[in-house]
């Protein structure tokens, strides 16, 4: 009845995308409203679908489509959406279109918006990845699930490929060789499903709960999918894409790898992994509880040493993203629903906080700590109010988003699942305290760095560093997206601005602290991140009934 | 009524975002005097309202606690909180003891308030301190009036946060910011401890509200109830600055006068002896937990009490005063009395708030906060010299103080713990043999700073141009009202709230403690009398370093953890990059490799391409021959 809100999600990005192609020349002049139209129509669906779903029956999946696809092979265009996917839908939309309103608003010609290098396809790129990271929570098909993870690849390669910072091709090319080489063995993990149970649909399969399958089976399976999942989320010791993509990735693809890829991961493990496999989960769940914690703790002290801001975040997504895969590995319903929240609220923080770290990187043209002096809140009293803001979330104070996850993904490991050796699990419970101790501590430090003591005059740097975006070569575009050389050639004030900025590091002007497209693409996260904290049970009256069906014979 | 205990926490909390967002507006800049009125104004009304609220719900149980009666809780609970297990209920409620907190609360924070519109009229962070200020009074009042142990922790840690933001205020200052991350850190590892004691305790009896856990606590094994109430303790220990996690409360002395009031009276510090009253019940299921917390308290009063003598900084010397007199009450409740230590709390609450605005204005006027600098202030400063002398009276416990009374019935309760044996022996006699000791300790450094303070030649010059981490000197000989009226009206609950614990005296322990407290001062006077320049505290001889150096607790924990941590971390960076990242880069490097090798054969020499298929025609030939 509903079911053309799921397919409308995929599709006015997507067609948004192939009109770029089709018609370059009589978007060109638009293209500030055209990506923000497009991904504002996407949000509205989004939120079409967040207010007429059925919360009564969260567990349930609704606005269901199924349409044969490959007949031949049995495979089916099938999306729906249920309490779990929801909110991470909502997410993306969100995410996007923020994305979109930091780009464009304005003339969108400041250093990191829209129009400073190549912004149609920097458009054409976000709306792909959007349609990418939908797909991937709507789908109910293996394989379509798998479609849709891996088209998300490819944009973000060129996203960080293009419109990175200086070691970009080298990370794009880690990013895309180290998700590519995961997603395969997740394929193969996946055609080991379908060999034994004979179908490939979501649901069919987490109905079974597993009948049909043999222990070693399972436990195969869920070692090559989790192995690829671990790669997105990221799990130590797979991480070390990650902050190399992430220093070197644009705000833009910062915020979407860090607020909506790293879900993907996760997502998988909720919808996938656990479900059709429980009697794997079981069996493997102790080792993905010890790789989580180790993460966690890992993640927390390479933050510790970090110099380089971005680099810290990224390493602390790491450590936050053990807390999730904690959350899981209990395999009870308070664990796995830490995990959802505390998914939904590293999007939400992380996010923000890749957004701070662009702009202290665009004002003081450097991420590393020692150089940027501190007093950040003498000199920029609303970045740096709002740096803490968005540190003190993500180290999980209660009353903020942060904190339900953590401790819910801790209560789980604290009483596991039937069949898990709950003294392991005490022990795990204990380091991720600890370890939520130590991302206390290096929040802290780095707060404490940049944004405590007296500012000092940061270093200038020549002022053809702060602009080799616009004379450096670049690499080819994907088919259709021609060059616009017409950007580039246009006469550009940023030498002008680079060097105001510089010197306005003791004196700043106003204008300087939070411009008004960097406020509107912020607030709504503040805004979130102060509401799910306050009512946890938003978030969680909507996973618990889906989390408890999933479980299904584990509970 | 029932909703009485939401509004007094919802008030506050609305008004430090007001604070925060509202004050400037519209215009962000330049921040002036009108901001900082109309802040004042934000926080300090809404504050009054929260009291009055609270006032009103501890009206019909008045003191009952203290005399031991209980009474029905008065409040609602706003909807539960489902999370797949043990749901959360959103339960605020006030019953004796969140009544007479809740008044402790809001009256101190109002004080604080009104003197801080003073204390930092210049200031142009004036707003976001106020707000802060205000979320501090919320969240501590969240902690008295939740009925959910989820919910308490919440207000728990949201008061880490507001110690850390408040003690940081003048961060520019880098030994400030050190010292709020401390705060935050040594606080929230107790945090950690805390939430597992919850998880405990809420898994043994199915619910994590504080009347189902009190009505469970029967059915709790001992195991359960050591095990729930020692990691409790963990939080305890650092919101309450016990040893061994009290390294922070001193080094909190960065942050402004009034927040020292602030958190070691009102917020914060109590929080720690509230919980254990609270949860009384599951502690005293716990015998081996009370003998640890008297351990640690006769350790922590007596030592504090040594450092407090040796310290040069006024405010550090109130500061490990009040870890000393927090270790009096936690002994308190180890010998069995939660009323007694309420009553010391409470009366604690009256006369530290004193004593540190007190503090303030001598600090506001000399421009230091080093004793070495002041003397013979009590001719300048008449009114404080009046009102900070009932302070240290309290302190010591002198007659009629507030201080003698909830100080004597504490001693009563130990007394009673050697007698009766709810402690172990040794235990027992240490904890009061500390007490008796502390109690002398206590005498001696009160005066000590009452006499180096008001007394003697004034040696104050004002420095010129005060370092951000002092306040600001001003030529008036006294404070301005707005900070000597919380002042004049502290002092009457710290003179006489005594008498309202219902007077009594246990006459033979009274007597011996007065006489050990006059004993501790009379030593100081004669030391002072014989040089009045010099330092009394060099009657500790060789002892004086240490204590100055409170028994090199810092240092030994940057030695143990700090440093360790560091490095490790450095490790796992070079680690992440060597090996780690390493494999990465080296299976992509072998990858390269091989390909290399595989290269070799296609160098596009067509002659060695034809000869490579002619063999392997050849070579199939002759297998076909030798197998078929």
């Amino acid at each position: 009845m509903m079911g053309w809100v799921p397919v409308g999600l995929l599709a006015v990005p997507l067609l948004g995308a192939l009109a770029l192609v089709l018609a370059p020349q009589a978007l060109r002049p638009a293209l500030r409203t055209y990506g923000l139209v497009l991904s504002g129509v996407t949000l509205a669906l989004a939120t079409l679908l967040v207010g007429t779903f059925d919360y009564g029956q969260a567990a349930r999946q609704q606005f269901e489509v199924d349409i044969p696809w490959i007949p031949g092979l049995g495979l089916r265009f099938h999306l729906g959406v249920d309490g779990i996917s929801l909110p991470l839908i909502a997410l993306t939309a969100l995410l996007t279109f923020l994305c979109f309103v930091y780009l464009s608003w304005g003339s969108a010609r400041a250093p990191g918006q829209l129009m400073s290098a190549r912004p149609r396809a920097l458009v054409f790129t976000l709306l792909v990845l959007e349609v990418g990271m939908i797909g991937t929570f709507l789908a109910l098909d293996l394989l379509l699930f798998f479609v849709f993870f891996e088209i998300v690849l490819i944009p973000m390669y060129f996203l960080i490929g293009i419109w990175g910072g200086e070691g970009r091709r080298a990370a794009s090319i880690k990013f895309i060789l180290y998700t590519l080489l995961g997603s395969v063995v997740m394929l193969l993990g996946l055609l080991l499903i379908w060999a034994q149970a004979g179908t490939l649909d979501i649901e069919a399969l987490s109905a079974a709960h597993g009948s049909g399958m043999a222990r070693s089976v399972q436990i195969l399976a869920f070692v090559a999918i989790g192995i690829g999942l671990a790669v997105k989320t990221p799990m130590w010791p797979l991480h070390t894409w990650l902050p190399d993509a992430h220093t070197e990735a644009p705000t833009v693809g910062s915020v979407l790898l860090a607020g909506v890829l790293l879900k993907m991961g996760t997502y998988g493990f909720a919808r996938i992994a656990i479900p059709i496999l429980p009697e794997g989960a079981v069996a493997v769940a102790p080792w993905l509880g010890a790789f989580a914690v180790v993460g966690i703790v890992y993640g927390a002290l390479a933050c510790l040493a970090q110099r380089d801001l971005k680099r810290m975040i990224a390493y602390s997504s790491v450590g936050h993203m053990g807390f999730v895969l904690l959350g899981f590995a209990t395999l009870t319903p308070a664990g796995i629903n830490g995990a959802l929240f505390a998914n939904v609220a590293h999007g939400l923080i992380t996010g923000l906080l890749f957004f701070l770290a662009g702009a202290v990187k665009e004002r003081y043209h450097t991420a590393d700590m020692p150089s940027l002096g501190g007093g950040m809140l003498a000199t920029l009293p609303r970045l740096g109010s709002v740096l803490t803001y968005a540190s003190i979330a993500s180290l999980g104070l209660p009353g903020l988003a942060g904190f339900w996850g953590e401790m819910l993904a801790l209560y789980g490991a604290y009483q596991p699942a039937n069949g898990l050796p709950r003294g392991l699990f005490l022990a795990y419970m204990v380091i991720g305290g600890l370890g939520a101790v130590l991302t206390a501590a290096y929040f802290l430090v780095m707060l404490s760095r940049v944004t405590h003591g007296r500012p000092q005059r940061t270093v200038d740097l020549p002022t053809g560093a702060a602009d080799d975006r616009l004379v450096r070569e670049t690499p080819d575009l994907p088919s259709g997206a021609a060059d616009d050389r017409l950007v580039r050639e246009t006469p550009d004030e940023r030498p002008v601005v680079s060097a105001k900025e510089t010197t306005a590091v003791l004196e700043p002007p106003a204008a300087d602290d939070i411009r008004t497209y960097e406020l509107l693409a912020w607030t709504p996260l503040v805004a979130l991140i102060l509401l799910f904290g306050l009512w946890p049970g938003l978030l969680l009256s909507l996973t618990t009934p889906a989390v408890q069906t999933l479980l299904g014979a584990l509970s | 009524m029932t909703t009485f205990p939401l509004l007094a926490v919802l008030l506050p909390f609305m008004a430090a975002f007001a604070g925060l967002l509202l004050s400037r507006w519209p215009h962000p800049r330049p921040a002036g005097r009108r901001a900082n009125a109309r802040a004042a104004w934000l926080a300090v009304l809404p504050t009054a309202a929260s009291a009055v609220l609270a006032a009103w719900l501890a009206w019909d149980p008045g003191f009952a606690f203290l005399a031991g009666e209980t009474t029905s809780p008065t409040g609602q609970t706003y909807g539960t909180v489902t999370t797949g297990a043990i749901p959360i209920s959103l339960t605020l409620q006030a019953d004796a003891l969140s009544g007479l907190l809740g008044v402790l609360v809001t009256l101190v924070a109002l004080a604080v308030q009104v003197y801080s519109v003073g204390y930092l009229e210049d200031d142009p962070r004036y707003p976001s301190y106020s707000a802060f200020i205000s979320l501090f009074t919320s969240a501590m009042l969240l902690v008295v009036y939740a009925g959910d142990l989820l919910v308490l922790y919440v207000g728990w840690e949201i008061m880490g946060l507001c110690s850390y933001l408040l003690i940081g205020h003048w961060w520019e200052d880098r030994g400030n910011s050190r010292a709020a991350v401390k705060a935050f850190l040594v606080t929230r590892l107790g945090d950690v401890g805390f939430l597992f004691g919850i998880f405990v305790l809420g898994q043994a009896a199915g619910s994590f509200r504080i009347a189902d856990v009190l009505a469970k606590v029967p059915e709790m094994s001992t195991a359960t109830a050591v095990t729930a109430t020692m990691l409790l303790l963990a939080g305890v220990a650092g919101k309450s600055a016990q040893v061994p996690l009290h390294t922070w409360l001193p080094d909190a002395m960065a942050g402004p006068t009034p927040i020292s009031a602030l958190i070691h009276a009102a917020t914060m510090v109590a929080a720690g002896i509230f919980i254990v009253a609270r949860l009384f019940d599951v502690f005293r299921a716990a015998p081996p937990t009370l003998d640890v917390l008297a351990v640690v308290a006769a350790l922590g009063m007596l030592g504090a009490a040594l450092a407090a003598l040796a310290q040069d900084d006024l405010k550090r010397v109130l500061a490990y005063s009040t870890v000393s007199q927090l270790a009096y009450m936690a002994g308190g409740l180890a010998a069995g009395s939660d009323t007694s230590a309420i009553f010391h709390l409470l009366t604690h609450g009256a006369f530290k708030a004193l004593l540190f605005l007190c503090a303030g204005a001598v600090i506001h006027h000399v421009g230091s906060n080093l004793m070495t600098q002041m003397g013979g202030l009590r001719r300048e400063l008449p009114v404080t010299f009046v009102t900070m002398t009932v302070g240290f009276a309290a302190l010591m416990g002198l007659p009629p103080a507030s201080g003698f009374f909830s100080k004597d019935s504490i001693l009563a309760a130990m007394d009673d713990a050697l007698a009766t044996g709810t402690l172990t022996d040794a235990a027992a006699l240490l904890l009061y043999g500390c007490a008796l000791a502390t109690v002398a300790v206590t005498g001696a450094y009160a005066a000590r700073a009452w006499l180096r303070t008001f007394f003697g030649e004034a040696r104050a010059v004002a420095l010129p141009e005060p370092e951000p981490g002092t306040a600001h000197v001003v030529d008036v000989t006294e404070a301005p009202r707005t900070m000597l009226v919380p002042v004049i009206l502290l002092a009457v609950p710290a003179l006489l709230l005594g008498f309202a614990g219902g007077l009594h005296v246990d006459l033979g322990v009274a007597a011996i403690s007065v006489v050990l407290a006059l004993l501790g001062a009379g030593v100081v006077y004669a030391f002072w009398r014989i040089d009045p320049v010099a330092d009394p505290a060099r009657l500790l001889g060789p002892l004086r370093v240490p204590c100055e150096q409170a028994f090199y607790a810092d240092r030994g924990y940057a030695a143990l953890f700090v440093r360790p941590v560091l490095a490790l971390a450095r490790l796992v960076v070079r680690t992440d990059d060597v090996v780690v990242d390493g494999a990465v880069r080296g299976s992509g490097r072998s990858a390269r490799g091989l390909s290399g090798v595989l290269r070799l054969a296609q160098n596009g020499n067509v002659q060695l391409y034809v000869s490579g298929i002619l063999a392997g025609v050849l070579l199939i030939a002759v297998g076909a021959v030798m197998f078929a």
